[in-house]
């Protein structure tokens, strides 16, 4: 391991790898990746990986819309499948109150040329034939919308990166930020120190206790999230279906199994146990819109962490207390779709170049000037 | 037949060839092969698989073969149907 670097971004998910690259990309030479267990152990590895445009403030449209931008062309750019696929996403309206949310959801995409739309149960039933016309009164839907293999997005830009000189140190934890005169200096792990006065807060759910390392206290926390996967079977549909009211989230992924997860109510914690009562309460979810689905099986059901803010947008930039001391955390379930066009831009910023687009609203100042704007549309 | 082609994991259909490359990209352990491949994933949990891949993980890394952790299985352990699950049944008849 190096023992004096340029900048060590703590965190081996999407976002600490993909920083990684487009900062090594950028020109900049000693980077530094620490990675306490192995590659895609965090979130990344146990998400649904979905990627949706749909949203209803401006900030998550554009990081979204920047982020399908580099998604549609990411497989070649990195020489690694990572399986991206456009197959939609619907939104089902469940009824007036959020039809209307919906219209002005859609007005906001607009502006950023998301090729969204307002449809029809009939024309919902041609993009998914087996959704319960009982359950919804109206959808949105966007086609370029889509998903990608998480894991192997997230291998693509650590072996990309690697190619272009980042060490990456795996099963390796930073114990400690040293803080010199209001500057960091260097970065304690438990393989030894390394020298550098940049680091970079990618830590995922573990977001809150890395910020401490460096005496900076953080709004955020972690919250489990469940998630199950039947058997393969026949191509049913390509679209993603998901509903904010009930928390839903359900596709069937290239492989043909049928991925699916569901919001419950979940105090803060770090605990990624799964549970029998999420496994009831999702199946009989999913049945309810896709009657279809009972007679999936079941193969694997798994948990993660959401890592959150009070008002579900992340907190991304340099800590103003702080010089030298960046942060990507608080992706409150979003991580994934957001993460290439946040990484990209975050390491613009670390590069000192202009960066493509003003994210300085996700700065944490937000907290104290109380200025919270909620993103309607999450999911979780 | 090559040895390359040889299927080592039978649920996912993954040869030896594409688990070599695996671990020659950087892989050092079985969760990371089963993200990135698949391996592992299958109905049988990698009951069948994980234990050839560990060994050939082990023989590359030139490691003791008990010293490369099998990677965490999954509930639930048999595969069951959403109607049974809906209906509180064990499993299906
Ligand atoms: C069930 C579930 C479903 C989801 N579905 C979606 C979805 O459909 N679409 C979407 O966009 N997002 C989704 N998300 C959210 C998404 O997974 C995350 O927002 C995203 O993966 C965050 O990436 P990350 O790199 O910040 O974090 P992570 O992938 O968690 O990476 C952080 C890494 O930091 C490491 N680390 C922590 N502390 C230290 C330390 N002290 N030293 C060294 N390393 C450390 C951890 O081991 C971890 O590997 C979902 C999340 C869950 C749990
Ligand atoms: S043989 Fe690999 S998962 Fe079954």
């Amino acid at each position: 391991m190096k023992n004096k670097a340029d900048v060590v971004i703590i965190g081996g998910g999407i976002i600490g790898t993909a920083t990684a690259y487009y900062l090594a990309k950028s020109g900049i030479k000693d980077i530094v990746v620490l990675e306490k267990s192995y590659i895609s152990s965090g979130a990344t590895g146990r998400c649904g990986a979905g990627v949706r445009q749909q949203w209803g403030l401006e900030m998550n449209c554009a990081l979204a819309k920047g982020s399908v931008d580099i998604f549609e062309n990411l497989s070649k750019e990195l020489n690694f499948d990572i399986e991206y696929r456009q197959g939609g996403y619907l939104v089902l309206a469940h009824n007036e109150t959020q039809v209307e949310q919906f219209k002005r959801n859609l007005a906001v995409q607009s502006k950023f040329n998301i090729p969204s739309r307002l449809i029809s149960i009939e024309e919902a039933l041609e993009i998914c034939p087996y959704l319960n016309t009982d359950t919804f009164v109206a959808a949105t839907f966007c086609q370029t919308d889509g998903h990608a293999n998480p894991f192997r997005t997230n291998f693509a830009y650590a072996y990309a990166a690697e190619k272009l000189g980042v060490e990456i140190n795996k099963f390796t934890e930073a114990t400690d930020i040293i803080v010199e005169n209001g500057r960091i200096t260097g970065v304690m792990t438990d393989k030894g120190r390394i020298d550098t006065p940049i680091v970079v807060n990618a830590a995922g759910g573990y977001s809150k206790d890395v910020a401490a390392l460096a005496g900076i206290d953080i709004p955020t926390y972690s919250e489990r999230h469940q998630i199950l996967v039947s058997e393969p079977i026949e191509r049913l549909f390509d679209t993603m279906v998901i509903s904010f009211q009930i928390g839903i989230y359900t596709q069937q992924v290239p492989h043909g199994s049928i991925v699916m997860g569901i919001s419950e109510k979940e105090e803060p914690s770090y605990n990624i146990n799964s549970s029998w009562q999420f496994t009831e309460y999702m199946v009989k979810q999913a049945i309810n819109i896709l009657p279809i689905f009972k007679d999936l099986r079941i193969v694997r059901q798994w948990a993660g962490l959401y890592n959150k803010t009070p008002d579900a947008q992340p907190i991304v930039g340099e800590v103003d207390e702080l010089p030298g001391f960046f942060q990507a955390v608080g992706f409150s379930g979003h991580g994934f779709m957001i993460g290439p066009k946040t990484s990209k831009i975050l390491a613009q910023l670390i590069a000192g170049m202009e960066p493509d687009m003003d994210i300085s609203p996700l700065s944490m100042k937000r907290f104290e000037k109380g200025e919270l704007i909620l993103e309607p549309s999450v999911v979780g | 037949m090559k040895r390359e082609d040889i299927v080592i994991c039978r649920c996912e259909d993954i040869t030896l060839g594409e688990i070599r490359e695996c671990i020659e990209r950087g892989a050092t352990t079985l969760e990371e092969i089963k993200r990135e491949l698949r391996c592992g994933m299958g109905p049988c949990q990698g009951t069948t698989c994980m234990p050839l891949i560990r060994r050939e993980l082990a023989r590359y890394l030139c490691m003791p073969v008990e010293e490369i952790d099998l990677p965490t299985k999954r509930p639930p352990l048999i595969v069951s149907k959403f109607e049974s699950i809906l209906e509180g049944k064990e499993s299906e008849e």
